[in-house]
């Protein structure tokens, strides 16, 4: 297969080091197929971002190496460019200029013929469903239109693979659920490559045939979605006691049955069953013969965050708090790296 | 390959962008910046009300200041009218570090830097920009002049010449704002400098030609401060005709000023649009 040919990416060792700062990506590895969507999880300050900003060639690595769509990020910047589109973590648009405008700047310095930038721009616009605002000032949009707009124009130049920074934070349910089908349709019908981060669990889960939960800069687990839950496999069950004082003895109780797992639910104990769902019945039957009452208790099939828990030993809420501030901002507003690989 | 995607590619692999390329992305740059100002009053309208307010204030108050002997006019209108001009540049400084430290803030430099854009096209664009407004201003404030009576003793020939300087003054307040806004990516800091810039205005030959200052202190700095000989050079073409040594002064630290600061933010800009 020529350069030119893959549309994948592939990141060996890839380590970026800010000064006087900690390993924002600390020696990771992975591949993305063609026409694949790839979710890259994590908690805040993880190095999803700095990841994304390495292979996008806005920051230089300071160790590993990358190739995405067959060029390499540090070497062949200009031809990596060309090949990819981004819609990095902040929809960067300017608030002054319509929707149209962008699609006209962007085509332009896209290097698009001048025939067919009108043209282009007035498609992309219409598939994101911005027809009727496109002559009004972004400013004035909804945070999901900014996004959708964000992802125009990322496509503009039809790029083989794109990059989503975590494309759908702060956005209410129905929007975000709008964009997921998006990206599903540019990896369905057109093949592009799509490398995704977020750190929203279902996001992954929906969309992403394949994913990598990241840490503190180093992948921690590498999958299918269905693959890794069935790794954690057991269910876990999580009982809310009518008498609060009596937790203890639910705790005794279900840790007959399982191990204790660390739970969210106010009030609540939560155990990962042994046998799985078959337990279920022996358990509710031991805490009625101990007199114990329930006020409600839930099945919870295996999550992504029960694998991150197994993985890391914290949850991502946890993690996002011992990971401090995020290491990945905007290029040029970041601390300057500590040197780029020869 | 799609059409779109084989014309990004192929322009990547010429070894050089071409020249009509760059222009086209330049344009559409300054596109940009002129309808950003367009659309932000509260840029435009100081940069055009102020210049106009100060000098009625000062025509109004101070036009006695002619019957000094020594004065060079007897027209207090036409030894200010170039305070305007120099004034409206320092709006555009301004406009121009405010408009691309707010690029740098929300990532828009990042979303340019992405695309095959010539880092220089940016800076050319925003900076055409700054011109063409400071180009609209200028012409007001001269049509303002000739209306309310100023003579042109270099004629319509020296009228072309002070638009000309205007706009070599806007490109070097333009290139030092612009600097500022890549240096600092802060809005808040670049408006911090306008104040600084308007002692260095106050601290001129703005209000008396530097012969009549009769402080030695105040007349020393007037001597040192470079804004002094972009007026004197201007209003040697209203009140003197063509003097060669003023438009030598005064093209001469324009056109430096404008070297030295397009040059600073072209290396700001270098490091804003990090990229491998």
């Amino acid at each position: 297969m020529t350069a030119t040919e893959n549309t994948g990416i592939v990141v060996e060792g890839l380590e970026k080091q800010f000064k006087n700062g900690p390993k924002a990506v600390d020696g990771i590895d992975l591949e993305v197929a063609p026409g694949e969507i790839y979710g890259f999880l994590g908690p805040n300050g993880a190095g999803k971002s700095t990841t994304v900003h390495v292979l996008t060639t806005l920051l230089p690595p300071t160790g590993g190496r990358a190739t995405v769509a067959g060029y390499d990020v540090v070497r062949q910047g200009r031809q990596v460019r060309a090949s990819i589109g981004a819609a990095l973590q902040e929809a960067a648009l300017d608030p002054l200029l319509t929707a149209r405008e962008h699609m006209r700047l962007q085509t332009a310095l896209q290097g698009l013929p001048k025939a067919i930038r009108r043209r282009r721009g007035d498609e992309l616009i219409a598939r994101l469903r911005l027809s009727d605002a496109a002559d009004r000032k972004v400013g004035g949009y909804s945070g999901g239109m900014k996004r959708r707009l964000d992802l125009a124009l990322a496509l503009v130049h039809e790029p083989k693979i794109l990059f989503l920074d975590e494309p759908t934070t702060g956005l209410d349910p129905q929007s975000r659920s709008d964009l997921w089908n998006e990206v599903a349709r540019l990896a369905r019908e057109h093949g592009v490559t799509v490398f995704l981060t977020t750190q929203y669990l279902e996001e992954a889960d929906v969309l992403a045939g394949r994913i990598s939960i990241i840490n503190h800069g180093r992948i921690v687990a590498e999958g299918a979605p269905s693959a890794l839950k069935a790794e954690i496999g057991r269910p876990s069950l999580e009982v809310v006691p009518c008498n609060p004082d009596r937790r203890g003895a639910f705790s005794a109780v279900l840790e007959r049955f399982g191990t204790a797992v660390k739970t969210n639910t106010p009030g609540a104990v939560a155990v990962r069953l042994e046998r799985g769902a078959d337990a279920l019945t022996d358990v509710v039957r031991t805490l009625d013969a101990e007199n114990l009452r329930m006020d409600h208790f839930q099945l919870h099939a295996p999550t992504l965050d029960d694998v991150f828990l197994a993985k890391t030993g914290e949850s991502m809420s946890e993690a996002e708090e011992t990971a401090g501030p995020a290491h990945a901002v905007v290029p040029g507003r970041d601390p300057q790296p500590a040197g780029a690989p020869a | 390959m799609s059409p779109a995607q084989a014309v990004a590619l192929a322009r990547v692999r010429a070894s050089d962008a071409g020249l009509g390329e760059t222009l086209s992305q330049v344009r559409e740059l300054a596109r940009r910046s002129v309808v950003r100002t367009m659309r932000q009053p509260a840029s435009v309208v100081p940069a055009i009300v102020f210049p106009l307010a100060l000098m009625a204030v000062n025509v109004g108050g101070l036009d006695q200041a002619t019957n000094i002997p020594g004065f060079p006019s007897d027209s207090y209108l036409d030894f200010f009218i170039a305070v305007a001009f120099v004034q409206g540049a320092l709006f555009a400084c301004m406009n121009a570090g405010t408009d691309l430290a707010r690029d740098v803030q929300t990532g828009f430099v990042s979303r340019l830097a992405l695309t095959p854009m010539r880092g220089a096209a940016l800076l050319l664009g925003q900076l055409a920009g700054v011109m063409a407004l400071a180009a609209f201003s200028a012409t007001l404030f001269l049509t303002v002049g000739l209306t309310f009576g100023i003579a042109i003793e270099s004629g319509v020939a020296g009228a072309l010449v002070i638009l000309g300087l205007a706009l070599l003054i806007a490109l070097a307040f333009g290139g030092l704002g612009a600097m500022l806004g890549l240096r600092t990516g802060s809005g808040e800091m670049v408006q911090g400098f306008f104040p600084l810039f308007f002692v260095l205005l106050f601290l001129s030959s703005m209000a008396l030609p530097r012969p009549l200052i009769e402080q030695d202190w105040f007349r020393t700095i007037a001597t040192y401060n470079p804004v002094s000989y972009l007026l004197e050079a201007i209003r040697s073409l209203i009140i003197t005709g063509w003097d060669g040594e003023a438009l030598a002064l005064g093209f001469g630290i324009a056109g430096g000023i404008a070297v030295l600061t397009v040059t600073g933010a072209s290396s700001a800009l270098r490091r804003r649009l990090t990229r491998t």
